[in-house]
C-alpha cells in the first residue's frame, strides 16, 4: 500500500490526513449529532412540562423523556463526539494512520447498538428510571445491556486512540513531544478508562440483578460507584473542550499555548485529582464520612479547580498574544474586538470558555462544597450547574469546533453561512438562561425531577413562591432559544455534510473569516506579549467567584441548625 | 501552535511566566482556603451533617416509626397521625412510595434527634420554604440533631426520583413557640 493512497494533504494546516481515520471520524460526528437532536428534542419537551404555566407532557411521559434525554444528551452525543475528537487528536494531529481501523469500526457499531437498546428500553416505558438510573428502581434489563455494550465500545475507541499514539511515536511521525491537543485529549482518555471502568463495576451486577440473578444491591455503593461513571464522565467533557478551545485557538489563530509546562501541568492536575468529584453526589448522604467527604468534594485542596483555572488564564491568553503579536495592541481588548468573530467556529469556542467558567464553574465548586450541598442537593439548582458546564461548555464547544470540521474533515463548505454565525449566540444565550434559571428556581428550594411543582394531585400542597414559578417559566423560555440554536445547528450540519459544496482537494477554505494559521507569530514561553485584557478577565472571573462562594455560606447559615 | 509540537524541544526547562505564576498562586491559595472553610464551619458552624448512621432492616424501622406514631399521636390531617414528640427525644421519620410518615409538630428552638430511612426505595427529603436537603436510602438509619428556628408549617417535598407518584409525594412539619414550663 502506498503512503499517498492512505492519505491526503490538509491545505490548510499541511498535516497528512489519514482516510481511515477521517472516515471515522465523519461516522462519529454524525452519529453524535444525530443523537443531539433526538436529546435536545427530549429536552425540549422537559423543559416545556416544568413551565407550569404549559405543564405539556403526562407524568409517565414526563420521566420516560428525562430518562431519554440525560442518556442521550449527556452520555451518547457526547461520547461520539469525543472519540472523533480522540481519533482528529491522535492520527490527524500526529500525521499518522490510525491504528486498527477495524477496531474502530467495532468502537462505531458497538456505540450505535448500545444506544439504541438503551433507547428502545426506555421508549418502551418499563425503564423510566431516570439517567442515574439508582438501585432499587429497576429498569429493564436491555437498558443496562444497552449502556455496558456503548461503554465497552468507547473503551475500544480509548484503546485505538493510545495505540495510534503509539504508531505515530513508532513511525516517528513528528518531532518531540505529542502537541498539547493531543496531551488534552490523552487526558480525556485516560480519564474515560477510569470512568468506564467504574460504570462496568456497577452496571454488569446491576444489569445480572435486573435478571433476578443477584439479590440486592447496596443502595450507597451504588451511588458511589455509579458517579465513578457519571461524574467523571462530565470530567472527560472538561479534558476534551479544553483540548479544543486550544484546538480552535490554534487553528483560527495560529495560537500557542503561553507556556508548554503550564499548560500540561493543569491537565496533568486533572488526571490525578477530577475523579475525586464522585464525592460530590454523596454529600447529603448517610454512612459516609465527613473526612471523606472533604477530601473527596475538594479534589484534595481543589487542585483540579486549579486546574481548570490556570486553562481559564492561558486559553485567552494565547488568544491575546497572539493577536498582539499580529498588531493588535491598543488598550486592554482589542486584541478581542478584532478577533474573527464573524466565525461561528471562534464565538462558539470563546462563549463556551466564559460561560463553562462563570456559570458552569462557579456554581460546580458552590453546590460541591460540603455544608452549602445541604441547601442545593436534588433541587434544580443541580441541572442548572451542570447544564453551564455540559451544554453552555462542553456542547457549544463541539458545535463550535464542528464549524472547522466540515470544511477540514468532511470536506464539504458550510451551508446557510448567516444561520451558522447566528447559531452558537442564540444557543449560548438559551444555555444561559436555562442554567441560570434552573439555580434560581433551585435556591428558592424547587425539587429536579418534578412533574408537579403545584402538588395537584398530592394529599398535601406546600405552595413554592411565586418567584420559582416565574423562574420556571422563564427556564421554558430559555430551553425554547436553546432548542431554535440547536435545531440551527443540526440543519446547518446535516445540509453542510450531505449536500454542502465538496472543497476540491487542495482547496483552502475555511467558508469563514480567520486570522491565516500561515501567518502564525513567532514567540516563545517566556517572551510572548503581555496579557493585560486576559488580566482583568481572570480578575473579575476570581472576584465573582469569592462573592458568590461566601454568599451561600451566608445562606446556609440562616437555615435550621443541624448536627 | 497547541497542534504542533512545542516548537523548543526541552520545554520543560522554560521559564515560566509572571502572570502566570502568580494566578496559579492565587489560584492554589484560595483553594487551600476553600479547604479549611469547610473544616471552620465543622468547628464553628451550626450547619453541618451528622456522621451517625445505622444500618437497620426496613421492617424494623417502621416498627419503630409506628411504635412513635402510637405514643406521640395529638390529632389527625387528612388521614395522616401528626405526631408531637417531646423535645430532646428520638424523631422517627418514614419514607415511603409515595408520603412521608408521619406528619410532625416540633417546638422551635429545642433539639430532636431526628431519624430519616426509607422503607422501599431511595427519596429526597427536602424541607422547605428552610430548604434543608438530605438524600434517604432504605437499610439505612440517618440520625441527626435538627433544632427548628421558623415558626409554622413547613412541606417536605420528595426531591429524588421514587416512581411514577414521585410528585405527588409530600409531608409536613409543623413548628410551635415552646410551651410553657411544666408541660
Amino acid at each position: 500500500m502506498s503512503a499517498t493512497a492512505i492519505f491526503r494533504a490538509c491545505p490548510t494546516t499541511g498535516l497528512k490526513v489519514n482516510r481511515d481515520a477521517e472516515k471515522l471520524i465523519r461516522w462519529n460526528a454524525v452519529a453524535a449529532v444525530v443523537f443531539l437532536a433526538i436529546g435536545g428534542t427530549f429536552a425540549l419537551t422537559v423543559a416545556l412540562t416544568r413551565w407550569p404555566a404549559v405543564h405539556l407532557l403526562p407524568p409517565d411521559w414526563f420521566y420516560l423523556a428525562l430518562t431519554a434525554h440525560g442518556f442521550d444528551a449527556l452520555l451518547v452525543w457526547i461520547i461520539f463526539f469525543e472519540i472523533a475528537v480522540l481519533y482528529f487528536a491522535s492520527a490527524v494531529v500526529l500525521n499518522s494512520r490510525l491504528a486498527v481501523p477495524k477496531l474502530a469500526w467495532t468502537q462505531f457499531w458497538m456505540m450505535l447498538v448500545g444506544a439504541l437498546l438503551t433507547n428502545v428500553a426506555v421508549l418502551q416505558g418499563d425503564s423510566s428510571v431516570m439517567f442515574t438510573s439508582y438501585v432499587p428502581l429497576q429498569a429493564s434489563p436491555m437498558f443496562y445491556l444497552g449502556i455496558i455494550i456503548f461503554a465497552v465500545g468507547a473503551l475500544i475507541g480509548c484503546g485505538v486512540f493510545f495505540a495510534t499514539l503509539v504508531v505515530a511515536k513508532e513511525e516517528k511521525t513528528y518531532q518531540g513531544s505529542v502537541p498539547l491537543v493531543t496531551f488534552g485529549a490523552l487526558t480525556a482518555a485516560i480519564i474515560a478508562v477510569f470512568t468506564i471502568v467504574s460504570g462496568a463495576i456497577i452496571l454488569i451486577p446491576t444489569f445480572l440483578w435486573s435478571l433476578g440473578l443477584v439479590g440486592t444491591i447496596d443502595t450507597l455503593m451504588y451511588k458511589l460507584v455509579w458517579w465513578g461513571l457519571g461524574h467523571s464522565s462530565q470530567q472527560v467533557n472538561v479534558s476534551a473542550h479544553v483540548s479544543v478551545w486550544y484546538l480552535t485557538a490554534a487553528i483560527l489563530l495560529g495560537a500557542k499555548p503561553l507556556s508548554e509546562k503550564i499548560s500540561r501541568f493543569a491537565f496533568l492536575l486533572y488526571i490525578f485529582f477530577l475523579q475525586l468529584a464522585s464525592a460530590h453526589h454523596l454529600l447529603a448522604e448517610p454512612g459516609v464520612s465527613i473526612e471523606w467527604k472533604i477530601f473527596n468534594t475538594s479534589y484534595a485542596m481543589y487542585l483540579a479547580v486549579m486546574g481548570s483555572m490556570i486553562h481559564g488564564m492561558t486559553v485567552p491568553g494565547a488568544i491575546e498574544a497572539a493577536q498582539r503579536a499580529r498588531g493588535f495592541t491598543n488598550g486592554l481588548f482589542e486584541w478581542l474586538r478584532k478577533a474573527p468573530w464573524s466565525n461561528p467556529a471562534f464565538s462558539g469556542m470563546f462563549l463556551s470558555l466564559v460561560l463553562f467558567g462563570f456559570v458552569g464553574g462557579i456554581s460546580g465548586v458552590v453546590l460541591g462544597t460540603e455544608q452549602i450541598n445541604l441547601i442545593m442537593h436534588n433541587t434544580i439548582y443541580v441541572p442548572g450547574h451542570f447544564h453551564g458546564t455540559v451544554v453552555a461548555g462542553t456542547t457549544l464547544a463541539f458545535m463550535g469546533v464542528t464549524y472547522l470540521l466540515i470544511p477540514l474533515v468532511f470536506r464539504r463548505e458550510v451551508m446557510f453561512k448567516k444561520m451558522a454565525q447566528v447559531q452558537p449566540w442564540l444557543f449560548a444565550v438559551g444555555a444561559t438562561g436555562i442554567s441560570m434559571f434552573m439555580m434560581g428556581a433551585g435556591t428558592l428550594g424547587v425539587a429536579r425531577r418534578h412533574w408537579d411543582i403545584t402538588f395537584a394531585d398530592a394529599p398535601m400542597v406546600f405552595d413554592y413562591p411565586a418567584a420559582a414559578f416565574l423562574m420556571m417559566g422563564l427556564n421554558g423560555l430559555s430551553a425554547i432559544l436553546a432548542a431554535l440554536g440547536g435545531a440551527m445547528y443540526v440543519i446547518v450540519t446535516v445540509g453542510s455534510v450531505f449536500f454542502g459544496r465538496k472543497l476540491a482537494e487542495d482547496e483552502n477554505h475555511l467558508g469563514f473569516p480567520a486570522v491565516s494559521a500561515g501567518t502564525a507569530p513567532v514567540y516563545g514561553s517566556s517572551t510572548h506579549h503581555a496579557i493585560p485584557g486576559t488580566v482583568v478577565l481572570v480578575a473579575i472571573f476570581f472576584v465573582a467567584f469569592v462573592l458568590y462562594y461566601f454568599v451561600n455560606w451566608k445562606y446556609l447559615s440562616e437555615v435550621w441548625p443541624l448536627s | 501552535m497547541a497542534v504542533a509540537p512545542p516548537s523548543v524541544r526541552v520545554w520543560w526547562n522554560e521559564p515560566i511566566a509572571r502572570t502566570e505564576l502568580v494566578w496559579m498562586v492565587i489560584a492554589f491559595l484560595w483553594g487551600v482556603i476553600m479547604f479549611f472553610t469547610m473544616i471552620f464551619w465543622h468547628v464553628f458552624g451550626e450547619q453541618n451533617l451528622s456522621n451517625e448512621t445505622y444500618k437497620i432492616n426496613p421492617e424494623t424501622y417502621v416498627a419503630k416509626v409506628d411504635a412513635m406514631v402510637e405514643q406521640y399521636t395529638v390529632r389527625e390531617e387528612e388521614g395522616f397521625p401528626v405526631v408531637r414528640p417531646p423535645p430532646g427525644s428520638d424523631v422517627y421519620l418514614l419514607a415511603r412510595a409515595f408520603q412521608f410518615y408521619p406528619l410532625l409538630e416540633l417546638e422551635k428552638g429545642k433539639a430532636y434527634r431526628m431519624h430519616l430511612s426509607s422503607a422501599d426505595v431511595q427519596h429526597g427529603f427536602s424541607l422547605q420554604p428552610v430548604n434543608i436537603n438530605i438524600s434517604v436510602h432504605p437499610g439505612y438509619d440517618h440520625v441527626f440533631t435538627v433544632t427548628p428556628t421558623t415558626l409554622g408549617e413547613h412541606g417536605i417535598v420528595c426531591n429524588e426520583y421514587c416512581g411514577l407518584g414521585h410528585h405527588t409525594m409530600i409531608g409536613k412539619i409543623y413548628v410551635t413557640e415552646q410551651e410553657g414550663a411544666g408541660s
